[in-house]
């Protein structure tokens, strides 16, 4: 009886382990499958110049580029509003108050909304809506310039997207800021919003990088909400303006791999495609990994 | 008498002195050496008029300017909300609004493009390929038994918009991801919180964190080019991408979620229960199997729960796994298309405001509002349960 | 100087947090330049008192006062105070030393910049100056940009004496200021204090009764929110007039 308690003991814990490492077996292998298939294309020229012989051959820079662009307009609209919502929730809102909660509320709500329904969102809310508007109002609507999709309205989607991530980076950071340097800031006369200015988010720096750097990474690596609001598989040429297309990394491997006219061809660029963004992810999610536990052996002291 | 004077080294002489000599100080000596102000030294007065409250208009505007974007987070579920269901609306009052003339973009080959149709109606190999249709005239209303009804074709001289074969696949998919995730990221979260050496949760975690960090195209990428064929090897089953393919690609994206919200459940599990289980001479696994994961429960749940969401939203994974085929059957080694895959690839192609289009966003509600519904239900689920649980309830 | 006149008058402060009440009916006038020590045992409600006096308490949710709290015979409850204004001449020092994570010039010019004062000259004065007055220029000047934490503690508490001079207060409120030093950097501020007390009337709450005698013209005892005693220094410690006192004094309790 006592043996047969100690196998079922040792199996469930054998079982256990082995879901553990199963978990690690299959990343591995992920990987590796990755890099060895994109190992032998990745190169300079690759990531430098664009695609030739209709996309069968040649590099994917202007992907990187469009990509890029994404991601700093992004940043541009959603590290901002994220930062100050951050610094409502925790310095102003008081706790109890209905409009703490409900946007609490709100941004974990919005973190649970799939990708594809903030695509649908930027499509009728950006493209249809506020481009038609524009439209109208630039050149009577005579000009079909802004109400299509275009980098502008794939960026603002993707910073809607990454929103709570930013939101929650920053409010950790800002609480790890200790009361007492408040305390002290404000029996000096200081009022509270110098407080928050000149104390509080020098010391949050690091939250809102790594606030940064998180969305940064979804937002490159989510295609789902770009599919329709602007992203495009063959462009002649870089984006020159906002309201115009792009080309985009994670974009370029879905249509390749599942559209283009000659799939097997380009298997190649497609490995080393899928092992750009892989390594750019990789290497964004690091860095916020690493700030994040900068943040916590702050707080610790 | 008291001398509160212990044997404190004091910092001025001229007291010790005076103190050592046990005598009361006369009243004058005692003030006078008391006040050491410089006569002269001006007198600093609070003056009411100096300290009246004044309007500081940065400050104003700070905390004005700062509540407002504070609300773009509301105001951005509620537009979603709103647009979502005001592009959607046009389903209920059952019209179309634009008479559709759609020409489609040239053919498209799809990896892995053996599936051979068995759909109720046409039964053409081009449900994956985009065929050049023109629908002139009055197109099928999107009426309430087209929308019940089997067969998803909206590009045909008779647009079907049955919902139902891309509802029972977002399912079967789901279903499947639940299956191989759950088991294996609940262990693996009871393996760090109760069984895992330290060298073990070191090498673990990351690689959690690194699997959570794979952009979904990644994965769908590779279950299409490498997984897929795998399966198909080993299995030896017709179709190369189908639910089943589908729902072990979207598990990978799932393990992440259960694991991390499951072993956040199990370590927030107060150590006194498990201690007091040891101590009574229970061993380690009986300790984790019998205390700490059913007093879990809850956390365990809503871990399941949000999994479930992410699954059924997911778009990018079933796109490229799941061979997008709009069959309707019970049969998981058969192709299918997920609600949120008819999404991802029609929407580009449809005209503004037609029935394809408001069929569309239909979808996109409904998968707004189950996604919505299920996080609401996991964190009062978990709060409430969870809370109860530990204060005895 | 008309010793007559009180710098600080309480008359009859209840505080409440929430229902619980810290203060019952306190009434102290404290005098311009004098130091008055608030002692009593831990709860007693010093600490309450003296951040009522730069209304630090506001900061607290569900605080309600009532009673007067007059400086100068105005009324700093009065609705028509600014807040901040009133903590621009009444500075205080907390017990734990919390100078922020900048340079020991940023720290002390912090409150100058606060005030628009932004030349860099008249900034350098006001460092040197506050620093000197709390016998820190000494041993920091040599390198004015080196980061305040890593000063010692007793250096780090005087550098937050020097911050809080660096506004010109007229009050100075110290809560248990020496209480995290050693025995050396506690002379140190007790020294301090009594050289700062020409230019500033002081307010100290100290749990230690030997440097209440020490370093105090006034004390006032403190029990269960209520204020029990309160005379010149001298007098309360060889003569009380309550008996709680004298058990207090003595280490009877607390």
């Amino acid at each position: 009886m006592k043996l047969r308690r100690k196998l079922l003991g040792s199996s469930i814990v054998t079982l256990t382990a082995l879901a553990a490492f199963t978990i690690i077996g299959v990343v591995a292998f992920v990987m590796g499958t990755i890099v060895l298939g994109g190992m032998g294309t990745l190169s300079w020229e690759f990531l430098t110049s664009s695609p030739t012989e209709g996309m069968t051959a040649g590099g994917i820079f202007p992907a990187i580029a469009g990509t890029a662009l994404l991601v700093i307009i992004m940043s541009i609209a959603g590290v901002p509003v994220g930062t100050v919502t951050a610094i409502y929730l925790s310095e102003y809102a008081s706790q109890k108050s209905i409009l703490a909660r409900s946007i609490r509320f709100a941004v974990n709500t919005l973190a649970g909304v799939p990708a594809i329904v903030f695509g649908l969102f930027g499509l009728g809310f950006f493209v249809q809506f506020v481009g038609t508007g524009m439209d109208r109002f630039f050149s009577g609507g005579a000009e079909l310039q802004w109400a299509q999709p275009n980098l502008l309205w794939a960026s603002l989607t993707m910073a809607l997207l990454t929103l709570p991530v930013v939101i929650v980076s920053v409010e950790e950071a800002i609480k790890t800021v200790p009361q007492d340097l408040r305390a002290a800031s404000l029996a000096l006369g200081a009022t509270k919003w110098q407080t928050i200015w000149k104390v509080v988010l020098p010391n949050s720096a690091t939250g809102i990088l790594t606030g940064g750097i998180l969305a940064v990474s979804r937002g490159a690596g989510e295609v789902a909400p770009i599919l329709f609001t602007g992203a495009a598989y063959f462009l002649p040429h870089l984006p020159g303006g906002l309201s115009d297309q792009f080309m985009e990394l994670g974009y370029h491997v879905y249509i390749m791999s599942t559209q283009s006219t000659n799939v097997d061809a380009t298997r190649g660029i497609q490995y080393a495609t899928t092992l750009v963004l892989l390594l750019l992810t990789f290497m964004l999610n690091f860095s916020a990994i690493f700030l994040r536990s900068r943040i916590r052996a702050r707080q610790l002291q | 008498m008291l001398t509160a004077k212990a044997s404190e080294p004091s910092v001025r002489s001229k007291v010790d002195k005076t103190e050592a000599e046990g005598v009361r100080l006369p009243a004058l000596s005692t003030k006078s050496f008391a006040n050491p102000v410089h006569p002269g030294s001006p007198v600093r007065r609070f003056i009411k008029a100096d300290l009246a409250k004044r309007f500081r208009l940065d400050e104003f505007l700070a905390e004005k300017l700062i509540t407002l974007v504070a609300f773009i987070s509301l105001a951005t579920i509620v537009m979603i909300f709103v647009f979502v269901f005001r592009e959607a609306a046009p389903i209920f009052s059952g019209k179309s609004v634009v008479e559709a003339t759609t020409t489609q973009t040239e053919p498209m080959e799809t990896y892995g493009d053996e599936y051979v149709g068995k759909s109720g109606g046409a039964a053409n190999s081009q449900n994956q390929n985009f065929i050049s249709v023109e629908t002139a005239g009055a197109e099928g209303k999107a009426s309430l038994s087209n929308l019940l009804s089997t067969t998803w074709q909206p590009v045909s001289s008779q647009p079907k918009y049955g919902i139902v074969p891309l509802v029972v696949g977002s399912l079967k998919v789901t279903l499947l991801a639940i299956l191989f995730a759950a088991p294996i990221a609940v262990l693996a979260a009871l393996f760090t919180s109760s069984f895992a050496p330290k060298w073990a949760k070191e090498i673990l975690k990351p690689a959690i964190e690194v699997l959570a960090g794979f952009p979904s195209v990644v994965i769908g990428f590779f279950t299409l080019v490498t997984l897929a064929t795998l399966l198909q090897d080993f299995f030896g089953y017709q179709f190369r991408l189908n639910a089943f393919v589908g729902g072990a690609a979207m598990s990978l994206a799932v393990i992440p979620i259960v694991y991390t919200v499951a072993e956040d459940a199990l370590a927030a599990v107060p150590r006194y229960m498990s201690e007091a289980s040891l101590a009574l001479g229970a061993t380690k696994w009986q300790t984790a199997f019998f205390v700490t994961l059913p007093a879990a429960t809850p956390g365990v749940f809503a871990a399941l729960l949000l999994g479930f969401g992410r699954a059924f939203g997911e778009t990018m994974i079933v796109l490229m796994a799941t061979g997008n085929a709009a069959l309707l059957s019970l049969n998981f080694l058969e192709p299918v298309r997920t609600i949120s895959a008819t999404i991802g690839a029609e929407m580009a192609e449809v005209v503004f405001g037609d029935t394809h289009y408001t069929v569309l966003y239909f979808l996109g509600a409904i998968l707004f509002v189950f996604t919505f519904t299920l996080n609401v239900v996991a964190e009062v689920f978990v709060r409430q349960r969870l809370l109860k649980r530990f204060r005895g309830g | 100087m008309d010793t007559d006149a009180y710098k600080i008058q309480t008359r009859n402060l209840d505080l409440y947090y929430g229902t619980k009440q810290a203060l019952r009916g306190v009434s102290i006038d404290i005098r311009p330049n004098r130091v008055t020590a608030l002692i009593g045992p831990s709860g007693c409600g010093k600490s309450t008192y003296l951040r009522s006096l730069n209304r630090m308490n506001d900061l607290i949710d569900g605080v309600r006062i009532e009673g007067d709290v007059l400086i100068d015979d105005v009324n700093i409850y009065d609705k028509e105070v600014d807040v901040v204004e009133l903590r621009k001449r009444v500075g205080m020092i907390f017990q734990k030393s919390n100078p922020f994570p900048k340079s020991v010039y940023d720290n002390v010019a912090y409150g100058p910049r606060i005030n628009g004062i932004h030349e860099r000259q008249k900034l350098d004065e006001i460092v040197e100056r506050s620093l000197r007055r709390s016998a820190l220029w000494d041993e920091v000047n040599d390198d004015l940009r080196k980061s305040a934490l890593a000063l010692s503690g007793g250096q780090q508490q005087r550098l937050c004496i020097a911050r809080a001079l660096a506004v010109d207060p007229e009050v100075l409120l110290m809560d248990e200021p020496a209480s995290a030093l050693d025995p050396i950097a506690t002379a140190k501020i007790e020294e301090l204090i009594y050289e700062l007390k020409q230019n500033y009337t002081i307010v100290i709450v100290t749990h230690n009764m030997q440097q209440a005698a020490r370093v105090s013209d006034y004390t006032a005892f403190f029990y269960m929110g209520q204020l029990i005693e309160y005379d010149e220094t001298k007098k309360m410690f060889t003569t009380p007039e309550k008996k709680q006192t004298e058990e207090y004094i003595t280490g009877r309790f607390g």
